[in-house]
């Protein structure tokens, strides 16, 4: 618990399972939870930065504006996703294709 | 002690994790969401975060969490459709991740990190209001507008007849 490489290693099993959520799901709503996932593993490398970097603050503002960009990434990404239901009656990503050609 | 507790904590984090990605229940997925979050949190605890902790609780859990039930709940009509779906191209998915997984951490043992001493703060509350305030102003700024711009934005997108 007092090494960096354990907080590196557990955000990056974090990236790696976040990656492969997005890839893999084909709801719109789970690609979402994969993007927290990301979002979370990056915060945890910000703050364990700052802990071993002598703790200065300046991750610890990261991680906060982070987690607000995260909020407010969610909100917007879940009224899209509500709309492309109530439009096209599904939320499958692969569906939502009307912009292409 | 604290030793096992960090193990403990950071194993149910990631396996949890592997839930949420792997599961084929879209409610599971977003309570093991949760655990991981929460296990997120404890790792804070540990990194001597607390006022991060304590914002992740309370807007990861309070918040986002909500929404995405929110989400579950408005897209798929609970008592008709099955709120299952199903993962596509698993194979190459789990080769790129195992792949950028193996990648980042041969980086991760093969840097020598510097690690610098410090002492344990009694806050850090304390702290980042004053890095905010200073040194961090205007970003706060910018985060208010950005969160305003995301609330008119949500709220005219999922209006109805748009």
């Amino acid at each position: 618990m007092d090494q960096l490489n354990n907080y590196l290693f557990i955000a990056a099993a974090l990236f790696s399972l976040g990656v492969f959520g997005v890839m893999t799901r084909r709801n719109g709503i789970a690609v979402l939870m994969g993007v927290e996932l990301i979002l979370n593993a990056a915060n945890i490398n910000f703050v364990a930065f700052s802990r071993f970097g002598g703790m200065n603050f300046d991750g610890h503002i990261f991680g906060l504006f982070v987690i607000v960009l995260a909020a407010a990434e969610a909100a917007v990404a879940l009224a899209i996703v509500i709309n492309i239901y109530n439009n096209l009656n599904t939320i499958n990503v692969d569906d939502a294709s009307s912009l292409k050609n | 002690m604290a030793d096992i507790v960090f193990w403990v904590i950071a194993s149910i984090t990631v396996i949890s994790a592997a839930f949420v990605v792997l599961n084929n229940q879209l409610l599971y997925s977003a309570v093991a969401l949760l655990i991981t979050l929460f296990g997120v949190a404890g790792l804070y605890v540990f990194l001597w975060a607390d006022f991060i902790a304590g914002v992740q609780l309370i807007v990861y859990i309070g918040g986002i969490l909500v929404l995405i039930i929110f989400g579950i709940m408005l897209t798929n009509r609970i008592s008709s459709v099955r709120l299952s779906q199903t993962n596509v191209q698993q194979g190459i998915g789990a080769v790129v991740s195992i792949w950028l997984l193996i990648l980042i951490s041969l980086v991760i043992s093969k840097t020598p990190w510097l690690q610098l001493e410090a002492v344990e703060p009694i806050s850090t509350v304390n702290n980042i209001g004053v890095l905010l305030l200073t040194k961090y102003l205007l970003p706060f700024e910018a985060a208010s507008l950005l969160l305003l711009g995301a609330l008119i934005g949500a709220a005219v997108l999922s209006r109805e007849g748009t």
